[in-house]
């Protein structure tokens, strides 16, 4: 059996009346790019949030590197990393700045050398003096990278890392991901609405619907198993009809 | 172009109509500031020598208010250009992050008090200084009470939401009226005075003014009810924030805090 890295069991998250994550129970393997996918309000947020101790859960167990969430939040935090296109670092410090307070935080040892290593990694040396303010959505984008990757992060969790960016950078960006993935063997959870992204870049989705798993498997499996042309049918018709009728009654 | 004037008019409202704290900006801080300038007047018209008082108040309010806007001011910063999850998701805990807000506020309120200090004797040759040894737990007194401030300001900031930002301005003026700062507390009625001596900052003001008429202070004990009400405060500001983060944590507002 592979190394479960990520472990959720029986997850759950009521906001009064609504259920937003209904025992939700899934592992990620070490080294694995698994897509959390879903409509708006299916609950993916509400569970990376959880998953980052943001949202104190109703019920359930998360338990990354076979630690307890609850009991060890900060050891967990130490090893893993988020990186999302809705926030950012602040604009009125330099590149160098902000990547040298998250050094800071994480507790880097040499971060001057580690910021240089990132920025080339990401292929932007000639920011690293620039106002953070002043650089391009791609940039931005790839500064947030160089943030989430300070730690060196056995686990990364990316919320649409590639929204708002251009083709050209996305792919860009998709291709460094890959990269570190491969070089450094980094686990990552990955949301999108770029169905055609979650293609290339996940060994495997699951698909929520109002809190619910509908759907788990590689991108290939979902869609034959949906009849399907592509991951992005699945998504409209999940997004349309609320669930995979198709799925369920194939499984 | 009326219909779009009234449609931002109306819109403005509604923030008001939805949101307390915005509501308070139009009625509760000019209802302080009479207040604070009327019994300012009344004492003016008492004493002699005021503008030394007056002087040596401007200080140390400023020492007070900077102290609790270091912690406000930090983590509002951080809410404002999106950044605040990404220190939430870092391995920093919320002690961690209240010592180094109230790292800026000893750095704020020490810099506050030197540059006003300084312009004070050179504008108006009034010598801070002159308090003698007790301007350390005087400063230190009014440092700790706006950190107190500062946890129960910032606490309603991550409950509330942006909604409640005025707040990191506003709080120390709903204390204001009440610690004598402007004037001695025997200008106030009777029964607000009893309010103001629940407020450490109280004793602190008398303080300045008693030392600077009389040239000493030996009332100790009052310097340290102050500072037992300073322990009291910073305890329950400490709760106070722990429990609302812990609500905010329990309802997933900080998210809506730090993407929206």
């Amino acid at each position: 059996m592979p190394d479960q890295i990520i472990e959720i069991e029986k997850l759950t998250k009521n906001f009064g009346a609504i259920t937003a994550v209904n025992e939700l129970g899934f592992s990620v393997a070490r080294g694995e790019t698994v897509g959390l996918l879903g409509p708006n309000g299916a609950g993916k947020t509400t569970t990376i949030q959880m998953l980052l101790g943001l949202t104190k859960p109703t019920s359930g167990d998360i338990r990354f590197f076979n630690l307890n969430l609850q009991d060890s939040r900060r050891k967990i935090l130490q090893r893993i990393n988020f990186a999302s296109a809705y926030i950012s670092l602040p604009s009125n410090l330099t590149v160098y700045e902000n990547l040298n307070v998250f050094g800071k935080l994480y507790g880097i040892p040499t971060p001057r050398r580690k910021i240089g290593d990132l920025l080339d990694l990401l292929e932007i040396p000639q920011v690293i003096n620039q106002v953070t303010g002043a650089l391009s959505s791609g940039q931005l984008t790839r500064l947030n990278l160089c943030k989430a990757f300070l730690n060196d992060p056995e686990i990364l969790l990316l919320d649409e890392p590639t929204a708002s960016l251009d083709p050209d950078i996305a792919e860009k960006v998709r291709l460094t991901l890959q990269n570190v993935q491969q070089e450094h063997g980094v686990t990552m959870l990955y949301t999108s609405h770029n169905m055609r992204e979650v293609e290339l870049m996940c060994d495997r989705v699951i698909f929520l619907s109002r809190g619910n798993i509908v759907a788990e498997g590689t991108p290939q499996e979902i869609v034959d198993n949906c009849q399907s042309e592509s991951l992005e049918e699945v998504f409209i018709s999940l997004a349309r009809n609320g669930e995979l009728k198709d799925f369920s009654e194939l499984e | 172009m009326l219909t779009r004037i009234n449609g931002l008019v109306l819109r403005y409202l509604y923030l008001y109509r939805r949101s307390l704290a915005r509501a308070g900006e139009i009625f509760f801080w000019p209802i302080m500031d009479l207040l604070v300038w009327g019994f300012v007047s009344t004492y003016i018209n008492q004493e002699n020598n005021v503008a030394l008082f007056l002087l040596g108040s401007v200080i140390f309010w400023d020492v007070l208010y900077r102290s609790q806007q270091a912690i406000t001011l930090s983590i509002s910063e951080d809410i404002w250009v999106k950044n605040i999850l990404n220190v939430f998701v870092s391995p920093v805990s919320i002690f961690e992050l209240m010592v180094a807000t109230c790292i800026m506020g000893i750095i704020k309120a020490v810099i506050t008090a030197v540059v006003l200090g300084s312009l004070a004797f050179l504008l108006y040759a009034f010598n801070i200084v002159s308090i003698g040894i007790l301007l350390l737990p005087f400063l230190i007194s009014l440092l700790l009470f706006g950190w107190a401030l500062g946890m129960v300001t910032m606490a309603l900031i991550l409950r509330f939401g942006k909604s409640a930002e005025a707040l990191v301005w506003g709080i120390p003026f709903l204390i204001q009226p009440f610690s004598a700062v402007f004037y001695p507390v025997e200008v106030l009625p009777n029964w607000l005075q009893i309010v103001a001596y629940t407020m450490p900052s109280t004793y602190v003001f008398e303080g300045m003014r008693e030392v600077l008429s009389n040239g000493e202070w030996l009332n100790l004990k009052i310097l340290m009810i102050a500072f037992l009400l300073n322990i009291l405060y910073l305890v329950t500001g400490a709760i106070f924030f722990g429990w609302m983060f812990s609500q905010v944590r329990e309802k997933g507002y900080l998210t809506r805090l730090g993407m929206e």
